[in-house]
């Protein structure tokens, strides 16, 4: 039977985890289900969780007049989605668009914050395993910046 | 899987006497990239998925252009071109009923006849680079029952840019194979991926115990490609990629696409990335 705990145990972003700290982030974690056009969280609004995606498909959006919202990346299973929630003043830089129905985990960012405060040997985990998402992103985006298309291959 | 990496030297068939193909068909790909078909009774000639021509566009220039059509319909000789120089943009002036230049096929192709049955393919293109992967694409899928899981992530920057729409919906539509698409920009009627085409190998379905990468693309999106295909645990030996360089004869003679201690067009344009890795990050070379 699949249990919030082994659903997280699961997920890319948590592998390798031992199991007591599996049990301190499930504590803070629920299993949600968002249908195809919701909005996860958008620009301007409190970032109080962050999201690890089991299924589906999630577009950040920047609201552009005239345009509406456009792309800057989409996130799938296996990613984490928000990192707004780390650092103050807890607010969405971005829109959190369904693609496609989407289930994720959905993570207390202050039940978060709070147990790495406490255990920073937790904290240091975390943010090593978000530094890489964070450098594999900012990469992603240099080379976005970079029109690595424009020259015949 | 030692033999994917032999090669012996292409052989010269009238290497510098172009035949003269005329134009059975135009299809617009993009805002600057064409599709043309061929035919004519020299045409015909087998080619291998991966190979390349030199197309002559008359009064203007030659140009090396990757074979884009199907290798089991010989009869019909595809390549597509993107507007980019004087030479490219007369072949993409060129009409149904023009007659161009045309000599090859040239070059070493993708190694699918030594992929071992039962392996995996991934398949990593980006802009025009599809353009010499959609042959390889053609063949796998002939061949479906002879690999395991196939793979085609393709990048390109916007969705108006992305080349062989029907072939791409046909292939997604298939049960047995995972196609993905990533633009670096997308539109409003865009519901795909927003990305680069590496963001795509991370979460790819294959096994690197037993795949072998097919990539083409721009130099450094190859780059960044085969990084990622490393971290996934594939070895230099199972990646292959298709490098250009200012090819001039085509056939190893005038040394213009010289690589190092090769020659692109005669021992490429594909290699193994542990054949090429020495001088793949050396700065103009």
């Amino acid at each position: 039977m699949e249990t919030l705990e082994s659903l997280l145990a699961e997920h890319e972003f948590f592998r390798g985890l031992t199991r007591e700290d599996i049990v301190l982030f499930t504590e803070c974690a629920s299993n949600v289900r968002f249908e195809t056009g919701a909005y996860i969280f958008r620009e301007g609004q409190p970032a109080d969780q962050f999201f690890a995606v089991r299924h589906g498909r999630v577009a950040l959006e920047v609201y552009v007049p005239g345009r509406g919202g456009v792309a800057i990346q989409t996130v799938g299973p296996g990613e984490v989605l928000g990192w707004s929630w780390m650092l103050p003043p807890y607010r969405w830089h971005f829109d959190a668009r369904v693609l496609e129905q989407t289930r994720v985990l959905a993570f207390d960012a202050t039940c978060i914050r709070d147990k790495c405060e406490t255990d920073h040997r937790l904290g240091y985990e975390l943010m090593k395993r978000l530094a890489h998402v964070f450098t594999q992103r900012l990469e992603a985006s240099r080379l976005q910046l970079l029109d690595i298309y424009g020259r015949a291959g | 899987m030692a033999a994917l990496a032999e090669r012996q030297a292409v052989p010269l068939l009238d290497p510098r006497i172009p035949r003269l193909l005329q134009i059975r068909r135009v299809r617009r790909e993009t805002r600057d990239t064409w599709t043309l078909d061929l035919i004519g009774s020299d045409a015909g000639e087998p080619f291998a998925p991966g190979q390349f021509a030199m197309l002559y566009a008359p009064g203007v220039g030659e140009v090396p252009i990757s074979i884009s059509g199907d290798p089991a319909s010989p009869e019909v000789i595809t390549h597509t071109v993107r507007a980019v120089g004087p030479t490219t943009r007369a072949l993409c002036g060129l009409r149904a009923g023009d007659v161009l230049g045309w000599r090859g096929p040239y070059g070493h192709p993708w190694p699918l006849e030594a992929v071992p049955s039962g392996a995996d393919v991934v398949i990593v293109a980006g802009g025009i680079g599809l353009a010499p992967l959609r042959p390889a694409v053609l063949r796998v899928l002939a061949d479906r029952a002879r690999f395991r899981r196939i793979a085609l992530l393709y990048g390109a920057r916007t969705p108006g840019e992305l080349l062989f729409r029907r072939d791409l919906e046909r292939w997604r539509s298939r049960l047995d194979t995972e196609v993905e698409i990533t633009v670096d920009a997308g539109d409003a009627g865009w519901r795909g991926n927003v990305g680069v085409v590496t963001t795509l190998i991370p979460p790819a379905k294959f096994d690197p115990a037993r795949a072998v990468a097919l990539v083409c693309g721009p130099e450094v999106m190859m780059r960044f490609t085969v990084g990622d295909l490393r971290k996934r645990g594939l070895p230099p030996e199972r990646i292959f990629l298709s490098l250009e360089r200012n090819m001039h004869c085509g056939v190893g003679l005038c040394g213009r696409c010289q690589f190092g201690p090769r020659f692109i067009c005669r021992e490429g344009p594909v290699f193994s990335y542990a054949e090429v890795e020495r001088h793949f990050t050396i700065r103009e070379v």
